[in-house]
C-alpha cells in the first residue's frame, strides 16, 4: 500500500472528489474487518462464559462490601445475616455467626510441652472439625512433625508418620500459627486483608482477601491455607457456633488461618485443639494475667521459640520439663 | 506555532492518529492474518481455561498450600525481566547519544509495553478472587503501601507502562506529523524510564528476597541476578524481533545497534553466570539452611527430582547460548546469532521462572517435600497470555513500521 491511499474514515467520507473504487475498497475492508472483530468478540464471550457460573455465587452486595474495619454496626449485622442465609442455602445448616471482639487487657499466648506431647494427632482432628475445614482435603491448621531425638532441625522430621505413637527415639512437634508480634504475613498483604488484633490474634477478612497468596509465601511456619475449592462439609457435621473472623465457612479463593479459636477463647473457653489433647501438653492463656498458668510456665520452664532467628516474635512457645 | 495552538490540534488529531494507526496496523498480507488468527485462537483457549479456573476454583491448577505459587508467577517474573531489558537499549541510545540506536529503541519500548501487559495478566490469573481486584486500587480499595512489596510492584509496573506508552506514542505521533520531536516532551521520560526499568526488576526481586522464611530467595544477590538476566533476555528478544521485522517488512536498522546489543548480552550473561556460580558455591560449600532447596533443584532430594531436568536444560542452554554469543559470527546477521538468542531466552525463562519460584517452596517451611508440575490448564492460561502479548506486540510493531517507512503520515499540512 502506498501512502497516497486514504484509509481514514472521515477523509473517505468527506472527500467527495476521491475516486469511487478506493472508497468501495475501503468500505469492503471495513465490512470484512468489522465482521472479524464481531466474530472475535463473540468467540471471546463464548470462551469466558464459565465466568457466568462464578458470577452467580457472588451477589452485587457482596462485591461492594467494604473492609471489616470500616463496616458500621448496621452494615455488619446485614453482612452477618446474609452470610447465615447463604450457609443455610448452600449447606442446609442453621448457624450463628457472631462478631467476637478482643477482651481489653488480654494478650493470648500458647505453649506446648514437648516432653509430654506424644504425637497422637487429636489436636489436628479437633481443629479440622471445629473450624469447618473442607472434608475431602482433610484440612487442618495444625501439622505435627515427628522428630528424631537429638535435633531441632525440621529437615530431619516427618509429617507423614504412621504407626503406634510415641516411638522411643522420636519426639513430636505440633506447629500452627504462631500469632507473631512481627507477622511477615500481615506486612506483605497488598490490601490489608489480614491484621493483628489487640489480643494478639492475627485474623483474615475472608470477604476482603483477593487470594494472591503472598502471605502464604511469607509465613515461615506454614500456618496459612488457601481455599483451592469451595469447602465441602455435610450439614450435620457443620459447627454452627461461628464467628465472622474465625470458623465461619470460608469462600473459595481466599486465605485462612488459625485464630486461636477466637470464637471460643474470646468467650472465655479454651481452643478446641487444647480441649482435645489427651496428654495435657497444651497450655493456653492470657500472658497479661500475672497469676495465669502460662505466665508461670514461661517464667520457670526452659522455653524454645520456633525459628527465633527470623525475628517474627511468636506468641507461641515450646517448653520442656 | 504557539503552544496553545499545538495543544488544540493535538486534542483532535492524536485520537485520529490512534484510530488510523489501529486501522493500518490491522492491514496486511495473508501470512499476517494467519499469524493473527493463530494468536487469537491461542488467546481464546487461554481465556477459556482461566474462566474455568475462576468457575471451578484454583483446585484446577496443580498448586497446593505447599507450593502456593507456580507457573503464573514464574511467567510474571520472566516478563518483568523482558520489560526491564527491553528498555536497556535506551541507555546507549540516549546516554551516549548514539543516533543509530533510535530505530531499535522504539522496538525495545514496544516489547516493554507488551511485556508489562503480560506481567499484569500473569498476576491477575493467579488471584483467587479476581472479582475483588478493585481492593488493590488506591483510594477506593485498601492499598498496603509502603509495607507490602506487592503494592510497590503495582505502582512501578503501571508507571512503567504509562511512561513507555507516552514515549512511544509521542515519538511516533511526531514522525507521523512530520515534525521533529521536542526534547522537553520526551527526553525527561526517557531518562526516567531508565531508572524505572531498573526499579521494576529490583522491586520484583524484593518481593521474594524480603521473605525471611524462604532461604532460597532470601539472598542479597537476587536483585542483581534479576537485572543481569534481564539485560540478556531483553536484548536477545529485541534481536529476534528485529530479524522477524527485516524478513517480513524489510524494516532494517543499521548493523551497529545489534552489535551494541550483543556486547550488552556478553557482559550481562557473564555476570549472570558468575553470580550463579557464586551463589551455588556459597550455599553448597557451607551447607547452610539455604542448601536444601538448591540441592532439590539441582540434584533432587529424597528421591524427588521434578525440577532437575528443568534446571539442567536451562543451564545447558545458557552456557551454550553464551558461548555462541562470544563467537565472531554472533556479531553478524547469522543463524548463530538467532540460535544464541533463542537458547538464552528459553534458558532464562526456565531459570528465572520455574527454577526460581518453585524451589522457594521446596522444601516447605516445615521441610516437607511436595512437588509441583503445572497442570494443562495452567499451560493453557500462560499460552493465552503470550498470545495476547504477541498480538499487542505485532500491532505495535506494524504501527512503528508504518510510521517509520512513511506509509502512515498526516494529510494535514505541517508547519
Amino acid at each position: 500500500m502506498t501512502n497516497t491511499e486514504p484509509n481514514n474514515t472521515q477523509q473517505a467520507e468527506s472527500s467527495a472528489n476521491r475516486s469511487l473504487p478506493i472508497v468501495e475498497n475501503f468500505t469492503r475492508r471495513a465490512v470484512v474487518k468489522g465482521g472479524f472483530a464481531t466474530l472475535g468478540a463473540a468467540a471471546f464471550v463464548a470462551a469466558v462464559s464459565p465466568l457466568r457460573q462464578a458470577a452467580k455465587s457472588t451477589t452485587a452486595v457482596e462485591f461492594m462490601q467494604q473492609h471489616y474495619t470500616e463496616l458500621s454496626p448496621e452494615q455488619k449485622a446485614d453482612v452477618i445475616a446474609r452470610l447465615e442465609a447463604e450457609t443455610k442455602e448452600k449447606y442446609g445448616a442453621d448457624v450463628t455467626i457472631a462478631d467476637d471482639r478482643p477482651i481489653p487487657g488480654t494478650k493470648f499466648v500458647y505453649a506446648i510441652n514437648l516432653s509430654v506431647c506424644n504425637g497422637n494427632g487429636k489436636c489436628v482432628e479437633a481443629c479440622h472439625k471445629e473450624n469447618n475445614h473442607d472434608r475431602s482435603t482433610n484440612q487442618s491448621y495444625i501439622r505435627v512433625i515427628e522428630m528424631p531425638k537429638g535435633t531441632m532441625d525440621m529437615e530431619k522430621g516427618s509429617t507423614t508418620y504412621s504407626g503406634i505413637v510415641p516411638k522411643d527415639d522420636k519426639f513430636y512437634l505440633p506447629v500452627q500459627c504462631q500469632q507473631c508480634d512481627e507477622p511477615p504475613c500481615v506486612e506483605v498483604c497488598p490490601v490489608k486483608a489480614t491484621w493483628k488484633e489487640e489480643d494478639g490474634i492475627v485474623v483474615v477478612d475472608y470477604n476482603w482477601c483477593i487470594g494472591c497468596r503472598y502471605c502464604e509465601a511469607a509465613c515461615p511456619y506454614h500456618a496459612r491455607r488457601f481455599n483451592w475449592k469451595q469447602p465441602e462439609v455435610p450439614s450435620e457435621e457443620l459447627n454452627p457456633d461461628q464467628s465472622y473472623l474465625s470458623n465461619r465457612v470460608r469462600p473459595v479463593g481466599v486465605v485462612e488461618k488459625c485464630t486461636y479459636c477466637l470464637h471460643r477463647t474470646r468467650r472465655g473457653k479454651l481452643p478446641a485443639c487444647l480441649e482435645a489433647c489427651p496428654t495435657g501438653a497444651r497450655v493456653f492463656g492470657n500472658i497479661l494475667d500475672k497469676n495465669s498458668n502460662i505466665r508461670w510456665i514461661l517464667e520457670n520452664k526452659r522455653v524454645y521459640i520456633l525459628k527465633e532467628e527470623l525475628g517474627t516474635k511468636p506468641a507461641f512457645f515450646y517448653y520442656f520439663d | 506555532m504557539s503552544s496553545i495552538h499545538v495543544k488544540q490540534t493535538a486534542i483532535t488529531s492524536y485520537p485520529k492518529f490512534i484510530g488510523r494507526a489501529l486501522w493500518l496496523a490491522t492491514e496486511g498480507s495473508f501470512a499476517f492474518y494467519a499469524w493473527m488468527t493463530v494468536l487469537t485462537a491461542v488467546f481464546l483457549v487461554g481465556a477459556n481455561a482461566w474462566a474455568n479456573q475462576v468457575a471451578g476454583g484454583m483446585i484446577t491448577t496443580n498448586m497446593t498450600d505447599h507450593v502456593s505459587w507456580g507457573l503464573y508467577i514464574a511467567n510474571f517474573t520472566f516478563c518483568v525481566g523482558l520489560a526491564a531489558g527491553g528498555v536497556m537499549m535506551v541507555i546507549p541510545a540516549y546516554l551516549y547519544d548514539d543516533e543509530e540506536m533510535h530505530k531499535v529503541v522504539i522496538i525495545g519500548e514496544a516489547v516493554a509495553i507488551a511485556a508489562i501487559v503480560m506481567c499484569t495478566l500473569s498476576v491477575v490469573v493467579d488471584l483467587g478472587r479476581p472479582d475483588r481486584f478493585w481492593h488493590l486500587i488506591p483510594g477506593i480499595g485498601k492499598f498496603n503501601w509502603p509495607m507490602s512489596m506487592l503494592t510497590w510492584d503495582v505502582i512501578v509496573l503501571n508507571g512503567y507502562l504509562l511512561i513507555n506508552l507516552h514515549v512511544v506514542g509521542y515519538l511516533l505521533y511526531m514522525r507521523y506529523l512530520g515534525r521533529k520531536p521536542n526534547g522537553w516532551w520526551y527526553l525527561p521520560f526517557v531518562f526516567l524510564s531508565i531508572f524505572w526499568a531498573i526499579s521494576i526488576h529490583t522491586v520484583t526481586a524484593f518481593l521474594y528476597c524480603g521473605l525471611g522464611g524462604r532461604p532460597f530467595w532470601n539472598s542479597a544477590l537476587l536483585a542483581p541476578r534479576f537485572l543481569a538476566s534481564a539485560f540478556v533476555s531483553g536484548p536477545a528478544f529485541i534481536i529476534l524481533v528485529m530479524r522477524v521485522l527485516r524478513v517480513t517488512t524489510g524494516y532494517t536498522a543499521p548493523a551497529s545497534p545489534a552489535r551494541t546489543l550483543i556486547q550488552i548480552i556478553r557482559v550481562a550473561m557473564t555476570i549472570n553466570l558468575l553470580m550463579l556460580v557464586s551463589e551455588i558455591f556459597t550455599v553448597l560449600y557451607t551447607g547452610s539452611a539455604h542448601a536444601a532447596p538448591l540441592n532439590y533443584l539441582f540434584f533432587g532430594d529424597h528421591g524427588k527430582n521434578g525440577l532437575v531436568p528443568w534446571i539442567w536444560t536451562a543451564i545447558g542452554m545458557n552456557i551454550v547460548g553464551t558461548a555462541l554469543f562470544f563467537t565472531p559470527a554472533a556479531l553478524e546477521r547469522s543463524h548463530i546469532r538467532i540460535l544464541a538468542c533463542l537458547l538464552v531466552i528459553i534458558g532464562i525463562w526456565i531459570e528465572k521462572g520455574m527454577g526460581l519460584i518453585v524451589p522457594g517452596f521446596i522444601p516447605s517451611t516445615l521441610h516437607e517435600i511436595v512437588e509441583y508440575a503445572p497442570s494443562l490448564l495452567e499451560w493453557k492460561v500462560v499460552a493465552g497470555i503470550w498470545g495476547l502479548g504477541l498480538i499487542i506486540l505485532t500491532l505495535s510493531l506494524k504501527l512503528i513500521v508504518n510510521v517509520f517507512t512513511g506509509r502512515m503520515h498526516t494529510d494535514e499540512p505541517t508547519t
